[in-house]
């Protein structure tokens, strides 16, 4: 398994689609240089390190929201072509003709990409700060740094659920095409459609929403729809995480954030905030662990044929 | 160990239903150690598929199948790790060269580097693709292809390959080299060759023993003499060309010890025969004063009882 596990990892840094992921990392390099750093600078914020990922001044969006809609598109990848184009180019059989498990083959692909992909997330969160610290002369303190890590684990957790569908696709269909399509169109569903409808059911179970009470039950039922998305518990524990001063610190989610600006006086503690993703991060890897379970019990009965 | 050698493959009644389909139907087959079995059969005959069972890629719906004495079901890595297996359409990382796809087999396979490394340039040498180990893949042609696949299935020193119609995509100078390297391997070095196969001719050569498949059951198996035995009742046959052949030529012909019959079409006399009558033929042909242009005996070859227990399936 290992002699695989590194071979797929050197096949993801070799091949081209590597440039897809360099990418990203370049526009990290772009959002860090753009954004507007002055205008945070005057807003006076405790945790200028954390702003800068969640601002969209200066940039057509916030860097978060950039990462929540497209780092789907990378770990379906990844991932889209796993088992499918082994079959395609008859290595398949030559591969499971030498003595190792099939699950070896199955965790040894699913983890080359996680790490490539975790890789990626590092090196894109290490050049925003960098630059960040170049273009200010300042250092990120202790707790920003604390809660950073924490995004960068909820955003490998994100990406390995995508990157776990594309997996699955890509036992289930034989077609690379094919599979790649149903990933993209699982993502679609997943991250824009659960979210919109979100808004709509709530708005449809409580019609009228004059006092405070039946607002906060509508703003409750749009957020537990939200969470059946990858995307919505994403987005959710990444605003715990970077905003420690704001409404969706203390799970108040879905308000608009205007109105919630210095809504607390003093910051949610780094631990408290971990606190509450947790449980984000919990669902997301358990997703992903359930859709790499189905396909793997399908994997490991099936007939390799060449 | 002492005693009979174990079989390298054993299969007792052997089956394979998909849906209501029928792939293998019973098939029972052994092969002994250092053995070179032809399996022979048309498309869709279940070739492939009982080999598929052999090596644990798809599990059998009935019968028992044990390579090297153990079950590729329960036991799939001991059995894999001894035996070699080269599929119908072998394919190769094309982005990789020749010689780092055979190396990642060999660290597939947990073989020490410096070992892997002797055997990766000592293979290359022998399936003749030396020079082009560095180039990808990519770039190789379906022959070269079906050569680096042949050094691959023999990188973990195996006891048994198995080689599922390796002779497509050669042209005829590869098949006979590849034909020549069945027989090294059995002969020199004591690897047991299960052999799928359209080539009859060139597998009534090199195999000891041959299998023939039809619709999922073993239907003939044996030696290619034994089979002969199975599908006629023998005999010598020989065919004459003469000019000036008249119908007292035949009836002498016909007429010599141990000829059954002596027909005649054209200027070509054929001859029936429980013995080898050629020579007594040739001077009864002098004798009568006409000209003995050609003598052709026949043998009865793989194809021959091939095609005839196929078109004797066919028509009953």
């Amino acid at each position: 398994m290992t002699a695989l596990f590194w071979k797929e990892l050197a096949d993801h840094f070799g091949r081209r689609r590597f440039t897809l992921l360099l990418g990203l990392v370049a526009l990290g390099l772009l959002w860090g240089a753009f954004v507007d750093l002055a205008a945070l600078a005057r807003q006076g914020r405790q945790f200028f390190f954390l702003d800068v990922f969640t601002s969209a001044s200066g940039v057509p969006i916030s860097l978060l929201s950039f990462v929540s809609f497209f780092g789907p598109v990378i770990g379906v990848a990844l991932g889209f072509d796993a088992i499918n184009a082994e079959r395609a180019q008859g290595t398949l059989a030559r591969l499971l003709a030498q003595p190792i498990h099939r699950d070896g083959v199955y965790l040894a692909k699913f983890f080359a990409a996680l790490l490539t992909l975790a890789i990626v997330i590092a090196s894109m969160m290490v050049v925003v700060v960098g630059v960040t610290m170049f273009r200010m002369g300042i250092a990120p303190q202790g707790e920003e740094i604390v809660r950073l890590v924490g995004l960068g684990l909820v955003a490998s957790a994100y990406l390995a659920f995508w990157l776990a569908l594309a997996i699955t696709a890509s036992v289930l269909l034989r077609n690379t095409v094919t599979s790649a399509l149903a990933s993209i169109g699982a993502w679609f569903g997943l991250g824009f459609l659960v979210t919109l409808l979100g808004g709509v059911i709530a708005q449809r179970a409580v019609p009228d929403a004059a006092t405070a009470a039946e607002a906060a039950r509508r703003i409750s039922i749009e957020s537990w729809i939200n969470r059946l998305s990858p995307a919505g518990l994403f987005s959710e524990a990444a605003a715990i995480l970077l905003d420690p001063f704001g409404g969706r610190a203390i799970n108040l989610f879905a308000v608009e954030q205007s109105r919630l600006e210095g809504l607390l006086a003093t910051p949610v503690s780094a631990a408290q905030s971990i606190q509450l993703v947790w449980p984000h991060v919990v669902v997301l890897v358990a997703m992903a662990a359930a859709l790499l379970a189905a396909s793997y019990v399908r994997f490991i009965r099936e007939e390799i044929r060449a | 160990m002492t005693g009979a050698p174990s079989p390298l493959i054993e299969a007792d009644g052997l089956s394979k239903v998909y849906g209501g389909f029928t792939a293998v139907d019973g098939v029972d087959l052994t092969i002994a150690e250092g053995e070179v079995f032809g399996f022979l059969g048309p498309n869709g005959s279940g070739k492939s598929t009982t080999i598929l069972m052999m090596l644990g890629l798809t599990e059998p719906s009935g019968g028992t199948v044990r390579v090297c004495g153990l079950d590729p079901a329960r036991d799939p890595l001991a059995v894999k790790r001894q035996v070699g297996y080269l599929p119908e359409s072998v394919g190769f990382y094309g982005d990789m060269t020749g010689a780092d796809n055979l190396r990642f087999t060999a660290q597939l396979n947990r073989i020490p580097r410096p070992a892997a490394e002797e055997r990766v340039a000592g293979l290359l040498a022998m399936v003749e693709l030396a020079d082009a180990a560095n180039q990808p893949v990519a770039q190789y042609s379906r022959g070269m292809r079906q050569r680096l696949g042949l050094a691959d299935v023999l990188l973990k020193e195996p006891r048994l390959v198995i080689l599922d119609d390796p002779t497509l995509g050669l042209d005829p100078a590869g098949v006979v080299w590849l034909l020549g390297l069945i027989e090294e391997l059995s002969a020199e070095r004591g690897i047991a060759v299960f052999l799928s196969s359209h080539q009859l001719h060139e597998v009534q050569r090199v195999c000891h023993r041959v299998g023939i498949m039809s619709h999922g059951k073993m239907v003939l198996q044996g030696t290619v003499a034994d089979l002969t035995a199975q599908t006629d009742a023998g005999g010598f046959g020989v065919t004459l060309s003469v000019e000036g052949a008249d119908d007292a030529l035949d009836a002498a012909l016909a007429a010599l010890p141990g000829a059954r019959s002596a027909t005649r079409s054209g200027g070509e006399i054929a001859i029936e025969s429980e013995a080898d009558v050629r020579a007594e033929a040739a001077a009864a042909v002098h004798a009568h004063g006409a000209r003995l242009l050609a003598l052709r005996s026949r043998d009865r070859t793989l194809e021959d009882i091939y095609l005839r227990y196929f078109q004797e399936a066919a028509v009953a």
